[in-house]
């Protein structure tokens, strides 16, 4: 090691070396995965990633792409923010998505809807159904007072701070940490508005696929729910993947599902009319 | 001493008075421990209602930091107004009406199209409203985030179900908050003539600020 300080050669060998680790948490590039729908091309496969405890993705996906996320161990919570790629002002609004669908649980044919009359994202794939329009992430103050700590630079990352350095990365910065929605860590709300948290741990390898109804900007980060009860700072790997495909066609039955969402739907289509 | 009923119980001396007309936007600065009482003059009127730092205006008030802390949706009497690093930035000190919403957003334009239809695409919304005031002080569109709707009633069923309904306020009825920090208020006295927020008639509400 005295050599591969002293020597910028010894450096460089000692660096190169460790080209081609595996570990079980990062992104495969160029992607592969063996396990892509049977209708899906390896060949458009274009983000293949595991976001390790506590950590963070994000990514930018074409309209029609499909983003697929799995909780490969049963214990993590997918807090994600949206953005239009292309005029980020324009991002996932939680209040219209529960008002306009009139229903606040997430589930297949749900839309992530925008502040502009616009959906994001639609669900297209299911299978966990406990997910959480309300409670937003863990911020620096909270994993400080609940783990005793939660810089970035530390244990337990909060997951404020972590889509901050997300959203950073697209030249973003802390007006634009909206509010968020967390998959696979689910809320229910009791007749008195208590917020009743579900935390699991779940089954292992439940699953949730989004189509992208536009250009967005994704960010994901992988922190605890902020209402886990667990004295423990807990969360497990998240895999996601994502692939090209088709845009949404006028026939799609989640476009014409409903009346206010066949509007955001045309609100899209009309945004791209160009 | 003023026979006022709407100063009842505000000890401090007067700094604001002012009523904010119907379907229109109002800036103000709260300085910490001063209180800030809304009255619903006419009833029935959704207040929405944003907060910043005045000191570092991108910290603001966050709907989702506030409910997860109390562990409830619902606004009433002693919830703590928290920012989105935490902080506390005002709290609730009184109200006669049972709770405040904070998860229906603000309306605008372009949500109108979606739940009414492209025919309400030009009425004017608290999204205008909010940007207007805002946009006076350097603020934009990625300052808007979940608000506060004061004085407006959305209940979320057993299945998620959730709705927009009729007020639980009344003419005459407020909410007292005392600023924790110094603060910005941005206000929309909302303009919405499509759903009962406002039983359908936007009116006037008052804005009093005492030390």
């Amino acid at each position: 090691m005295s050599q591969t300080l002293a020597n910028p050669l010894a450096a460089r060998d000692h660096a190169r070396a460790m080209g081609g680790t595996q570990v079980d948490t990062m992104p495969i590039i160029p992607p592969v995965a063996s396990d892509l729908p049977e209708d899906v091309s390896a060949d458009d496969l274009l983000w293949e990633e595991t976001i390790a405890p506590g950590g963070y993705a994000t990514r930018r996906l074409s309209r029609g792409a499909r983003l697929r996320l799995i909780d490969l161990k049963g214990d993590a919570c997918a807090s994600l923010m949206l953005f239009n790629a292309e005029m980020p002002t324009e991002r996932l609004n939680v209040a219209d998505t529960v008002k306009i669908q009139w229903n606040a649980y997430l589930e297949a044919g749900k839309l992530l809807l925008s502040d502009m009359g616009r959906v994001l994202m639609s669900i297209l794939e299911d299978d966990s159904e406990t997910h959480d329009t309300f409670c937003g992430t863990s911020n620096e103050a909270i994993n400080t007072r609940k783990y005793g700590e939660g810089r970035n630079s530390g244990a337990f990352p909060n997951g404020r701070d972590r889509l901050l350095l997300g959203a950073a990365k697209h030249g973003l910065g802390r007006r634009d940490v909206h509010p968020c929605i967390n998959l696979f860590k689910g809320t229910r709300i009791e007749a008195d508005g208590t917020i009743t948290p579900l935390i699991g741990p779940f089954d292992a390898g439940r699953s949730v696929t989004l189509r992208a109804e536009m250009d967005v900007i994704v960010v994901i980060a992988n922190c605890p729910h902020v209402l886990d009860p667990r004295e423990a700072w807990s969360v497990s790997p998240l895999r996601v993947s994502a692939w090209r495909g088709a845009v949404t066609p006028t026939q799609d039955p989640i476009r014409n599902a409903t009346p206010e969402g066949l509007r955001a739907f045309q609100n899209v289509e009309d945004y791209y009319r160009r | 001493m003023s026979a006022d009923p709407h100063l009842s119980g505000l000890t401090g001396a007067l700094i604001h008075d002012e009523v904010v007309p119907a379907r229109a936007s109002w800036l103000h600065t709260v300085a910490a421990g001063q209180t800030l009482r809304i009255v619903d003059l006419e009833g029935n009127q959704a207040v929405d209602f944003m907060i910043y730092a005045a000191a570092d205006d991108a910290e603001r008030y966050s709907a989702q930091d506030t409910v997860s802390a109390q562990g409830n949706l619902f606004l009433r009497s002693g919830s703590v107004l928290l920012s989105n690093e935490g902080n506390p930035m005002m709290t609730i000190t009184g109200t006669s009406v049972e709770y405040h919403d904070t998860i229906g957003g603000a309306c605008s334009c372009e949500s109108n199209t979606l739940r009414y239809g492209h025919h309400t695409k030009s009425q004017h919304a608290c999204v205008e409203n909010f940007l207007e005031a805002n946009l006076a002080q350097g603020r934009g569109k990625r300052d808007i985030v979940s608000n506060i709707n004061f004085f407006m009633n959305v209940p979320v069923e057993a299945d998620g179900a959730l709705g927009i309904i009729d007020g639980i306020s009344a003419p005459g009825l407020l909410v007292d908050l005392r600023a924790e920090m110094d603060v910005i208020v941005a206000v929309s006295n909302c303009p919405q003539i499509n759903n009962p927020c406002n039983a359908f008639n936007p009116t006037p509400v008052r804005m009093i600020v005492a030390a």
